[in-house]
Parts: C-alpha cells; sequence; structure tokens
C-alpha cells in the first residue's frame, strides 16, 4: 500500500497518512445511540514532494471527509496523518495550517465578500504572526504575482472579480504560508471551461516551481488524467484502486474505476453515449453491503463477493481491492 | 395524438423554430443586451444544444423560448413558432397551457426544482390533471407508468416519498418523468447533469436520449461540457457574448471548428488518452467584455489571436462554412486555419 | 479592393488578446454609494432622523424658551395656526403654560436617547447570543434556543409595566429593561445568518489558516452581519420609542416635570377636545420618527445587501 517504498530514490514522503479513520454517529441524540457511519474507513496514503494524487469517487464516497481530515478541520476516529516525518493528529490546528492547506471548490463562497484580497491573502500571514506590517505586504504581493494577480488588486473586494480571478486568489491565500501540501477540492469544477485551463496550467507551474504536493480531488477523470502522478479511486469510504495515473486511467483493473472511465465523456462527436457496465444506485453508507461494498453494482460480481471483504493486493504498481484479483498466502 | 405516425409526417417540420432572437434587459447601468440575432430550429427526436460559458446568454435564450423571462427584459424576434404557431406575442394565459403541457423544461439542481413540501407522486399527478382534466386516478396510473419509463424500480413506494429521500440521480428522473407526464413536444433540458455524478450523468443521458426517440421530442439542451455536447446533441450553437458564434450539426462543428472562440474551448479541455503528460492545456486568456450599452464589432475580438482592428468597427453576421454550418468572423476558414498553425509553429 | 482588404492592410491593431484584468467592477462600497443616492425611502427617512438628531442634540441653544418654564398668565396659547396664535410660542403652550416646541425639542433628547441605549444594550446581548449559538451549535445552542423561547413567551409591556412600577420610574431603569426586553430579534436573525456562514468556504478556509474561533467570529463572521444587525436594531429602536411613549404615558416611564413625547400626549389628555394640538403634536413628532426610523432601515438592507456574490 506504500506507494513511495517502490520508488528508488529514498526521499522521506511528504504526506503520509495510515489507516485514517473517520465514523460519525447518525441520529444521536441525548437518548438514543446513533448509528455508525463509517465515512472514511481505513485508508493509506503517501505523496512524495513534487507528486500530484489525486482521488477520485462519487459523491458520497467520503472525499469531502477525508480532506478535512488531512486539513486538520476535523479529529479523526483513528489512524496517523504525518508531515515529513511528523505527526499532526491531535496537535493544534495552527500546526497543521503551516502544513496543509486547502483549495476550495467554490471560488464565490470561499472569499469573504467583506474583505479586501489583500487581507483575505495575508490573514494567515496575521494568524501565525509572521513579521512586520510591511514584510507582510510584501509577502502578500509576492504570492499575488506568482498565482498571476496585479499587486494593484490589493484593495480591491472579491464581488469586483470574475471566477478565474477569485480562484487564485484562493490559492495565493493556500500558498502564502508556504505549505508542503496543497489539498485542492474539485478547484475547477465550479468554473467555466477556458477559466478551468489557465487554472489547471497555473496550479501545474506553481507545483514546478515551488516543488509543491498536491491532494487532488476531482471527479472528472480528464481533469484527473491532466493534473495526476497516482490516482486512488474511493467507494463507500475505502480506497478501491491505487496506482500510478498511468496505469489506472489506462489498464484499470477494479471495475469501478473501469465504469467511471467508461463515463468520461470526451468531445468527439462520431461516438455515441458509452454503455456502463454498473447496476443499480449509489448504496447507502449506513448499511454498506456485506462482503466487497461495490458487489451489488458489480457486473462481475461473484459469490464470494457478497461473503468476504477483498484483501488489498498488488499488480504491477497498482493495489486493488477485489476478488477478481485473489491474494496469494 | 397519435405517436405512431407523428415523427414521421412531421420530420421536415421544426417543432421550434426560432429566428432573430433578442432579449434586451435593462440593468441600472443601461441595456444589457443579452441574447442578439439568435436563430435555429429543432426537428422531432432531434437535439439541439447550447453551449457556452456563463453570462453568454444560453439560459436566457431557452427562457425566452418558454417565455420566463424576468419582468426587466424586452423580447423581440422574427418569430418564434412553436409547432407551427407564432408564440412570440402569445399572452401569459395561451403559454400556461403550453409550458409543463407540450414544451417541458428541466433543470440543474433536481434538489430546488421539486418542492420540498408535497410528495413526488402528487406533484407528478397535479401536473397532468391540470393540463389533461385527468382524475387521480388516471394521473397515478400515469405516474407510475413513466417512473417505471424512466428506470425507477419500486414506482408505487417512491410515488409516496419526498424529494428529500431521493438521491440527486432519482430527482433528475423523477423531474424528467414529471416533464413527461403530458408528453410534451418540446423539452428545455438547462444542464440536467452537471449537479449529478459522472456515471448517473451517463446514466441520465441514456434515459434522455431514449425517452426521446420513443416520444419523438425535439430537446433543447444547454450545457457548458463539450463532452456531453458531442455524445448527445445532433446540432449545435456556440454562444459567446449572446450571440452564436458558431452553429452546425456536432460531426462539423467538433471535427471542423472554425470560429476561433470553438476552436479555444475545444482546445481547452482536457481529453483522455490525448492530454496525459503535463503539457500545457491551451486556454483563452481574458474576460467577457461587458454586453451593457452599444456593442460594436465582434465581442470575441479582445480575446482573438487573429483580431485586427476591423473587427472592432464592423459587425459580423453569420456566413457558412458549408451548407449548414456557419460562423461569425469576417476571416474566412482558411484564413483562420492558416493563422492558427503560424501561430502554432512559433 | 474589398472593406476587409483595405482593413487588413492597415497597420496591425493590438495583436492578441489584451490583458485580463483592465477593467474592474466597482468596489462595494462605490455601489452602496450608488445606491443610496437612488433609494428615496433611505434618503427621506435618514435626513429626517438626522434632522431629529441635530434638534435633540442642540436643543438648548435652538429651544426658543426653557423647556420647564412655567408661564400661568400664558396657559394653553393656541399654536401659530390657531386663532389666537403667535410666532413666539410655535406650537403654543401647555396647560402649565409651557412651550411645546420648546419641549418637543428637550423631547427629541430623551426619545433617541433611550431608544439609542436601549437598542445597544439590546443589540450586544441578542448578537452575543445569536452568534454563540449560531456558531458553535449543539447543547450551548439549545441553552440559547431555550433562552429565545423564554423571552418569546414574555409580554414586553406587562414586564416592563410591572418592572417599573416596582422600581418606580428612572430612566436608567428604563433603558435597562427595554434593553434587557428586546434582544430576541437579534438573537433570532444573527443566529440564524451565522448557521449559513459557519459552513460557508471562506470560514472553513480561516479554519484551516490555523484561526481561533474568536478570530472567526469576529473577522470573519460578525463583518457579514453587520447591515442585517443595523436593519435589526432600526426596528429595535423603534419599537423601544413607542414603548417608552407608552410607558411615560400610563405614568410608569419618565417622571413629570422631564419632556417626553409619551408624558406630553399623556398631560394633554384633560384638554384634548379643546386644544387637539397638544396630543397631535407630539403624536406626530412619535409617528415621523418612528417611520423614518423604519425607512431608513429598510433602505439600509437594500443598500446594503445585493453585493457579496456581486
Amino acid at each position: 500500500m506504500n506507494m513511495a517504498a517502490q520508488m528508488k530514490d529514498a526521499e522521506a514522503p511528504v504526506l503520509e497518512v495510515r489507516d485514517l479513520t473517520r465514523v460519525f454517529s447518525i441520529g444521536k441524540s441525548w437518548l438514543k445511540e446513533g448509528k455508525p457511519l463509517r465515512a472514511v474507513d481505513g485508508v493509506s496514503l503517501t505523496v512524495k514532494r513534487g507528486e500530484v494524487l489525486a482521488i477520485v469517487g462519487e459523491s458520497g464516497c467520503g472525499k469531502t471527509t477525508l480532506s478535512r481530515l488531512m486539513l486538520g478541520l476535523q479529529q479523526p476516529s483513528g489512524g496517523d496523518i504525518r508531515v515529513l516525518g511528523e505527526p499532526l493528529v491531535g496537535v493544534d490546528r495552527k500546526a497543521f495550517a503551516r502544513r496543509v492547506q486547502p483549495v476550495f471548490q467554490d471560488p464565490y463562497s470561499s472569499l469573504n465578500p467583506r474583505k479586501t484580497i489583500g487581507q483575505i491573502v495575508g490573514d494567515p500571514l496575521i494568524i501565525h504572526n509572521v513579521g512586520a506590517p510591511s514584510e507582510r505586504l510584501a509577502r502578500v504581493e509576492t504570492v499575488m504575482e506568482q498565482v498571476g494577480l496585479p499587486r494593484r488588486l490589493v484593495n480591491s473586494y472579491p464581488s469586483q472579480m470574475s471566477g478565474g480571478q477569485r480562484q487564485r486568489v484562493a490559492i495565493a491565500r493556500a500558498l502564502v504560508m508556504k505549505p508542503e501540501v496543497l489539498i485542492c477540492d474539485e478547484p475547477t469544477s465550479a468554473l467555466d471551461v477556458s477559466v478551468q485551463a489557465q487554472i489547471l496550467n497555473l496550479l501545474q507551474d506553481l507545483r514546478e516551481e515551488l516543488n509543491l504536493t498536491y491532494i487532488f480531488i476531482s471527479h472528472d477523470l480528464s481533469v484527473v488524467e491532466y493534473m495526476a502522478d497516482y490516482v486512488a479511486v474511493m467507494y463507500l469510504g475505502r480506497f478501491v484502486e491505487v496506482g500510478p495515473a498511468k496505469q489506472v486511467l489506462n489498464t484499470p483493473k477494479h471495475p469501478y474505476t473501469q465504469a467511471l472511465l467508461d463515463s468520461i465523456l470526451t468531445p468527439d462527436a462520431h461516438l455515441g453515449l458509452p454503455q456502463l457496465d454498473l447496476r443499480a444506485g449509489f448504496p447507502d453508507p449506513l448499511n454498506p453491503p456485506p462482503g466487497c461494498r461495490f458487489h451489488p453494482r458489480c457486473v462481475k460480481a461473484m459469490d464470494v463477493c457478497s461473503k468476504s471483504t477483498p484483501k488489498m493486493v498488488r499488480i504491477d504498481d497498482t493495489d486493488v481491492e477485489c476478488h477478481l484479483y485473489p491474494a496469494k498466502d | 395524438m397519435t405517436r405512431a405516425d407523428s415523427g414521421a409526417s412531421q420530420t421536415s417540420e421544426p417543432v421550434i423554430d426560432v429566428s432573430g432572437l433578442n432579449v434586451d434587459i435593462s440593468v441600472p447601468a443601461g441595456i444589457l443586451h443579452a441574447v442578439s440575432d439568435v436563430s435555429f430550429s429543432v426537428g422531432p427526436a432531434e437535439t439541439l444544444s447550447l453551449v457556452g460559458e456563463s453570462g453568454c446568454g444560453k439560459t436566457i435564450t431557452s427562457l425566452a423560448m418558454m417565455r420566463l423571462l424576468p419582468r426587466s427584459a424586452k423580447l423581440t424576434a422574427r418569430h418564434i413558432r412553436f409547432d407551427g404557431m407564432d408564440i412570440t406575442n402569445y399572452t401569459e394565459k395561451d403559454m400556461t397551457r403550453l409550458r409543463g403541457n407540450r414544451m417541458g423544461m428541466i433543470f440543474q439542481d433536481p434538489m430546488t426544482s421539486l418542492n420540498p413540501v408535497y410528495r413526488i407522486g402528487d406533484q407528478l399527478e397535479e401536473v397532468y390533471m391540470r393540463h389533461r382534466n385527468a382524475s387521480r386516478k388516471e394521473a397515478r396510473e400515469r405516474a407510475s407508468f413513466l417512473l417505471e419509463k424512466v428506470g425507477i424500480i419500486n414506482p408505487a413506494q417512491r410515488l409516496t416519498q419526498f424529494p428529500h429521500q431521493l438521491s440527486g440521480g432519482l430527482r433528475q428522473r423523477m423531474m424528467i418523468a414529471m416533464m413527461l407526464m403530458c408528453e410534451p413536444k418540446l423539452l428545455i433540458a438547462d444542464e440536467p447533469t452537471t449537479a449529478l455524478d459522472v456515471t448517473v450523468q451517463v446514466q441520465i443521458l441514456q434515459l434522455l436520449r431514449s425517452l426521446q426517440k420513443e416520444f419523438s421530442m425535439a430537446i433543447v439542451l444547454i450545457t457548458h461540457n463539450l463532452g456531453v455536447v458531442a455524445r448527445m446533441a445532433d446540432k449545435v450553437a456556440i454562444m459567446y457574448a449572446g450571440k452564436v458564434v458558431e452553429q452546425g450539426s456536432v460531426q462539423d462543428v467538433f471535427d471542423r471548428p472554425t470560429h476561433p472562440y470553438t476552436r479555444g474551448l475545444l482546445e481547452c479541455i482536457p481529453r483522455h488518452g490525448l492530454t496525459a503528460g503535463h503539457d500545457k492545456l491551451g486556454s483563452i486568456p481574458g474576460i467577457v467584455p461587458s454586453l451593457v450599452g452599444k456593442v460594436t464589432g465582434c465581442s470575441f475580438r479582445n480575446r482573438c489571436l487573429h483580431a485586427e482592428e476591423v473587427c472592432a468597427m464592423r459587425d459580423v453576421a453569420l456566413r457558412p462554412v458549408k451548407d449548414n454550418h456557419d460562423y461569425r468572423c469576417l476571416f474566412s476558414p482558411e484564413e483562420l486555419a492558416g493563422a492558427r498553425e503560424g501561430v502554432a509553429a512559433q | 479592393m474589398s472593406q476587409t482588404e483595405l482593413a487588413r492592410s492597415a497597420p496591425p491593431a493590438p495583436k492578441g488578446p489584451v490583458e485580463e484584468f483592465t477593467t474592474l467592477a466597482p468596489s462595494p462600497r462605490e455601489l452602496m454609494k450608488r445606491r443610496a443616492k437612488s433609494h428615496i425611502g433611505f434618503i427621506v427617512g435618514m435626513s429626517i432622523i438626522v434632522f431629529f438628531c441635530i434638534v435633540a442634540i442642540f436643543a438648548p441653544f435652538l429651544a426658543p424658551h426653557d423647556p420647564y418654564d412655567q408661564n400661568l398668565s400664558a396657559r394653553l396659547v393656541d399654536p401659530v395656526w390657531g386663532a389666537k396664535g403667535t410666532w413666539s410660542n410655535i406650537f403654543g403652550t401647555d396647560a402649565f403654560g409651557r412651550d411645546v416646541l420648546s419641549r418637543l425639542m428637550y423631547g427629541a433628547r430623551l426619545s433617541l436617547m433611550i431608544g439609542f441605549t436601549a437598542a445597544f444594550i439590546a443589540g450586544v446581548i441578542g448578537v452575543t447570543l445569536g452568534i454563540v449559538g449560531g456558531y458553535f451549535g449543539g447543547k450551548v445552542d439549545a441553552v440559547i434556543v431555550y433562552l429565545i423561547n423564554v423571552k418569546l413567551a414574555l409580554p414586553v409591556i406587562l414586564v416592563a409595566l410591572s418592572i417599573a412600577s416596582i422600581s418606580g420610574g428612572s430612566i436608567l431603569v428604563l433603558i435597562l429593561v427595554l434593553g434587557l426586553l428586546t434582544w430576541d430579534r437579534y438573537a433570532v436573525v444573527v443566529r440564524s445568518l451565522t448557521q449559513q456562514f459557519r459552513d460557508q468556504e471562506f470560514v472553513l478556509s480561516s479554519l484551516a489558516a490555523g484561526a481561533s474561533h474568536a478570530r472567526i467570529i469576529f473577522r470573519e463572521i460578525l463583518p457579514n452581519l453587520t447591515n442585517q444587525i443595523i436593519v435589526v436594531a432600526s426596528l429595535d429602536m423603534a419599537i423601544i420609542i413607542l414603548i417608552e411613549a407608552a410607558l411615560s404615558f400610563l405614568g410608569l416611564g419618565v417622571r413629570p416635570p422631564t419632556p417626553s413625547w409619551g408624558l406630553m400626549v399623556a398631560e394633554a389628555r384633560a384638554v384634548m377636545f379643546f386644544k387637539p394640538h397638544l396630543i397631535m403634536v407630539p403624536g406626530a413628532a412619535i409617528f415621523l420618527l418612528v417611520i423614518a426610523i423604519n425607512m431608513a432601515g429598510d433602505g439600509i438592507r437594500d443598500v446594503t445587501s445585493p453585493e457579496g456574490r456581486g
């Protein structure tokens, strides 16, 4: 499961997550115990400096909870998050903030409409008590330039800007504290196509320039293919397939990954709508199916799938959790 | 209303035929030319897609067809013919008889387009009873029939549920079923799958496709997703700043994009199997100009690689690339293609 | 030579795309100014309030007579529009021969002072409870919702009456009572708005940047509530002014001979059929101020609300 292990150089991973679990209690009141909802259920991942790991999955699969856990906005029920080997679970939120920063989906709600761009971007510096006001302003201007925003916008308000410009502001705010990891949660899905391309290009440039590490959460596999080095496919709180982007997206192993890939609509006017090998609807996460959680929707489901949970198996460089690939033991 | 012959006999007669549509909206700063000179027609069982970025006028165009524009908007058109009749000057009362009955609309967010306080069944039946003077029992039968059609497994139980008890995909199926209650001739779908997961998106589009064939509906599909357009539509109109900049059959437009904006859009999207690696994506720099006040010249010129002085001076009419494939640019397709290669070569 | 060719042979104009940030939309402040200038209710309401405030502040300089000065030889003089009116007592005199205009001016001081301070006290209590309940949720919120419900069940006038009758009518007690009895509106509005803002991504971003809860409340959420709070405050102030007048009228508010509008109405009761202007003049003042405050409050909402999302 450790993707870095196969890499030849021995550089320590920037972000390391082990067996991360988050259980919510649904319908809890003062009188009765709630029903457990395992939003994130034993997720492990490792990302090295300068790499992009994309997490794909449908809504309700737990990818948002996972990102909140990795941002320290929620406390995990179990497991471990390390940045540069330093454990972050249970420590002060501020320590987390210096290492991991978010870029959210909606640039309209992610910027406080009452603050100027300078205040928004510079806020983390004030929170962490960095430098004198003039140094802070200099840093804000540097970051704004890095994301392609002219300095004179320092005193303007978000409502004066377009969606793409706002997303640049959000990226500048995330970068101002020089974090190691950026967690981009659907950073372009609220934007127009032409603006999406600008923001994706910017993220790629910044990654090269600043040697950043991204966790890139998206449901758009074409975007993921463009951005990612590694891809993790998430289904009902678990990673069902993790591996190098090329392998996962070109030779998918898990039937769910295959279905996701089939549903990509490339703009080719000579192809009709694809046929999906996928049954029924998304299951109720409160009552996950027994055995392999994907089996009710799987066209390749066998008897064993409803009985036992498959183990993670490594094929080539990809880890898969599926009974089609039995563990050798 | 017999289905069997309607599709065959009316193929030449478009269901909706919009010609010279203009929508001006008065805003505090002046007059906003939201839609100018838009013309298209859609035949039975045909899908036209209106494509463009936010603010390009695609949603206003669809609202104009339904005559659901805000009060501050002024609509003018040579004609808007629906099923042979010019509805440009229809009264609100006339339109009420058409809407939900012979023309239906589904929206992006199925969460907000179903009323949360009524049961699904009541909402479906109400439409049918109102337009068809049907009894509750007939309406219920039709509702269960259509829920099965849209792929819902236990219709009787679903009809008694409330919208919040359903997933996004199910809700969108409900919306489609609701639109089909009165067998509309025209379905306007405004970003019907944007809020849905990718797998659900494919399923909903497939559903729309098969229902369209069965009921020989005309569909106007409004979206910004070029993949959806390519796979789903027969005809496409690319809109920019309130105008159609290129229109034609999907194959023509996607295989031979002519207007610089269409080309730019197609270069912007990452494609599975083609844009892997971290090559730069194409992008269109700049932003859409303000549409308030008098707009002269080509509105794309400030973002266009081919722009020259003349673009600011002359209004451009749509002109043919070939039969049934038009674009709105001063330069010839050859000039545009040649200059493009010149740029690429640098 | 065709027109196209002509133009093309001209020197190449700005080739390539123009800079993206050439034009900026107007700033929120500018938009607000523009909207305020065209909002009639806001302008009228604000002007009346400003007029009343100026009169109240400068009453000692503006008032033609001492409001406490009794002149028993000139009792119940008609106002200037009456049969025997004079310009020296524009609104006439009351049963003690005191100048009505002067009393009205000093009364404005009292009404506005009580209105402002009581509304401020209520605002501090209501906003604090609302923001804490809305932001933290859970058990804290349950307790605050319970408090709001208890408060909503109290009949304001009756409670104010009973407290005033027990403690006697000092202005300080009046302000405290009115402040403590009208915070619920702030709490309800602020709580629901805070719940909306709490889940917005800009609050999450600030949390992810390591900001403390206090910082988020004061720097991220509160600035977004100010216009709504001002609107509620204006409504609250109008209500407080009315209650103060009512209490004074009933003899449980401000004590005579302090000039208060409510008291002036009460004192004029005995002669209201002979000298109706003695009731009409302070009554009109109360009406005018309350309606102006409501108009301005409405105006503030219209002028400030549609920004943000542009």
